[in-house]
């Protein structure tokens, strides 16, 4: 293996301002997706598992249409395709005048895409509860949405923390696929490193380093609220 | 107090769960009802405060029917209460949070007015220095005394078991009966699904038993007991009482 | 607008071609994957010093990477370490294989966890090997277990395929957005592979629920 190894690039300038910057977009991403996607997919959540037909069947279109499709095909509907059905004014703006095109578009990409996988977490979640304890909640006289409202999804909740904590973690890395639409995150700017320098394994390390102590750190503060929030008497899935 | 017509319920297309069943219950009756597993019993309570639909038939509660459709049943299930086979306690709150979640979404009481109330039924349960512990730190027996404690605690005109003892061990079993047999002895109108037939002789005063969706008997509990008219009800007793 | 979808047609050669290429992919990099997957999974299972925790090491850290930074790593690496210029295709199939393996790993770890252990003790008692009885007796449930989850992972896998995009891997996606760009056809083109991902994807999914019931009963 022949190569000239400089691991001092990633402190040069301006290399540790890209990554930096890299990350900082990808933290953007992946933070406002998740919101969109943790809303979204709670409601659907709901929807998938309330005794209205109309609803049920609004939440399992709804995830079959979106996970059946790879989440790099639904970026570029959106980008590419999208604006084109729109009517011109409106195309217009969505692909050129609207702040950050390109970043607003992967943020909801990525936040819908993952708003179907959140609402099977949370279906899941609400299925576990159990049907006795919604009759339970029932028969005390609560409505429906006071039913989830104080049973059901407090529970759930608690019961699917470590699976949501690992769809936020894809999130987190499927921010990557902005680099597709040009939108310059961590990845993308390590990648720019590698052809400007040609330093890519320094540059690739550095990229593979930061994204392994996010995960972990989100992973370990999830531990955290796992044991926080871990009813007495029960085995969280965190705990040892 | 409790009036069911003609009660009729199928599950999918075959399967008939409840066929024909008409059954009153006057203010101040407790009526137990038992018959062998799948016979119905479980659904039969359920179909009272509505928690199971029916597809004819009707049922009222206090002159209300259950099947109208004005019939507001949030408010109808809070004016019963029930006690499940699996206590179905909340887990998320501790005991006294379970008694006052109700009185407090749904009777709208204040939270002063609702924690007296909580405190008053722990006593006499006897659960009160297990006040602020939750669910799963509590045994099944002290379980199902807070999820009776739970009910009573909306002021119920009537209340609904359905099998609370079965899932208990042996030397809890008692305790709850307790509970029921003082709460019976108060007037509760009471309808209580169970195998219990020591509970049922002392206190019922009928003995309603079904068998495949039907029911098939439905005496005064001395004659239950003394002479039950149908061979299917005598084969059940015969089972469950000679060992 | 108006709509021209012959530009289809017009290349379904070429858009044949990147249909096969995607399942090849996909086919080659399942195997490649459950085969290492196993291996890791079972060092762990049957705690080999060291290289049980080198496993774990391994299945963590391919998972907190995102699969276009593996892509590019073995994209740049593959050709260093062979000292020679290494098609595309080879390098991708690396990367997906070492990537894949360790989510499959995980998936068949948990299945041999679902076997009771008394299965295990039960083939140790007439007289099996430890390889033998997970051999025999673990595995074949195992996997029995776990195949409507290993199905699963490959409805992702071959969605994920599509990621070769970022090194222009001639698949399936690539060829649509080749003809998409030649022929001024964005919307037609996308549009296209939309539905054909989502044919295939959720027919393999109806599948893999119906294997679900049949399992169940």
């Amino acid at each position: 293996m022949n190569y000239n190894w400089d691991w001092g690039i990633l402190f040069r300038d301006p290399y540790a301002g890209w990554i930096l910057d890299g990350l900082g977009w990808t933290l953007v991403i992946s933070l406002l997706a998740w919101v969109i996607a943790f809303t979204l997919g709670s409601i659907l959540g709901v929807f998938r598992t309330t005794s209205s037909p109309v609803l049920r069947a609004i939440g399992t279109c709804y995830v079959e249409l979106f996970r059946n499709i790879p989440i790099l095909v639904q970026l570029f509907l959106w980008y590419f395709v999208f604006p084109e059905l729109l009517p011109d004014d409106w195309g217009r703006w969505v692909k050129r005048d609207m702040p950050a095109p390109a970043l607003t578009t992967a943020i909801v990409a990525l936040g819908l895409y993952t708003a179907s996988r959140v609402c099977e977490q949370v279906r899941s979640g609400i299925e576990a509860v159990g049907v006795g304890q919604r009759q339970a909640g029932r028969a005390i006289g609560m409505t429906e949405p006071q039913v989830y409202r104080y049973i059901l999804l407090p529970n759930a909740y608690r019961i699917i923390i470590p699976p949501l904590t690992s769809e936020f973690l894809t999130i987190f890395k499927q921010s990557s696929l902005a680099l597709t639409i040009g939108v310059v995150e961590l990845t993308a700017m390590t990648r720019q490193i590698e052809e400007y320098t040609f330093q890519g394994f320094e540059a690739f390390t550095a990229a593979t380093i930061v994204y392994s102590l996010v995960t972990f750190t989100v992973m370990m503060l999830m531990r955290i609220l796992d044991k926080r929030t871990a009813l007495p008497g029960t085995f969280s899935h965190g705990a040892t | 107090m409790i009036e069911m017509n003609a009660v009729n319920k199928w599950y999918g297309k075959n399967f008939q769960v409840l066929k024909d069943c008409s059954l009153k219950v006057a203010k101040g009756e407790v009526i137990v009802v038992c018959g062998p597993s799948g016979s119905g019993k479980s659904t039969l309570i359920k179909t009272v405060n509505g928690l199971e639909p029916i597809n004819s038939g009707d049922i009222t509660v206090d002159g209300v029917s259950i099947t109208a459709k004005k019939t507001n049943l949030d408010k109808m299930r809070s004016s019963i209460g029930m006690v499940f086979q699996n206590f179905e306690l909340f887990p998320h709150m501790n005991v006294t949070d379970n008694i006052k979640i109700g009185q407090l979404k749904v009777l709208g009481r204040s939270d002063e007015a609702a924690s007296e109330k909580a405190a008053e039924l722990l006593e006499r349960v006897d659960l009160t220095e297990h006040a602020q512990k939750y669910p799963s730190q509590l045994s099944g027996g002290q379980q199902q005394r807070v999820a009776i404690a739970r009910g009573l605690a909306m002021e119920p005109k009537a209340m609904l078991f359905d099998e609370p003892t079965s899932a208990l061990d042996p030397e809890m079993i008692n305790e709850v009966l307790d509970v029921m047999v003082s709460l019976a002895g108060e007037g509760m109108t009471m309808m209580v699904v169970t195998h219990e037939m020591g509970f049922a002789r002392k206190v019922a005063d009928r003995v309603v038993f079904m068998d495949f969706g039907e029911i098939v008997e439905d005496a005064k509990s001395d004659d239950f007991f003394g002479s039950p008219r149908s061979a299917r009800a005598q084969e059940f007793l015969s089972k469950i009482l000679n060992h | 607008m108006d709509l021209d979808f012959s530009v289809i047609p017009a290349n379904s050669e070429l858009l044949w071609e990147g249909i096969k290429m995607t399942f090849l992919l996909t086919g080659l990099a399942i195997v490649g994957g459950i085969i290492l997957g196993t291996i890791l999974a079972l060092l762990r299972i049957a705690k080999v010093p060291v290289l049980a925790q080198v496993a774990a090491a391994y299945v963590n850290f391919f998972r907190s990477l995102p699969l276009i930074l593996v892509i590019f790593w073995l994209y740049f690496l593959v050709p260093l370490i062979m000292g020679q210029p290494v098609d595309a295709f080879t390098s991708v199939l690396v990367a997906f294989i070492l990537f894949e393996a360790a989510y499959y790993s995980e998936i068949i770890r948990a299945g041999i966890n679902s076997v009771s252990t008394g299965q295990l003790a039960a083939a140790r008692a007439i007289g099996m090997t430890y390889p033998q009885a997970m051999r025999y007796v673990v595995l074949p449930q195992a996997f029995r277990a776990m195949t409507p989850i290993l199905l699963t992972q490959a409805i992702i896998l071959f969605q994920d395929t599509s990621l070769v995009y970022v090194v222009g891997l001639r698949d399936f996606l690539v060829s649509a957005e080749i003809v998409a760009n030649r022929d001024q056809r964005l919307v037609e083109m996308f549009l296209f592979a939309a539905v054909v991902y989502f044919v295939i994807c959720f027919t393999a999914s109806l599948g893999v629920k119906q294997l679900q019931r049949r399992f169940a009963k």
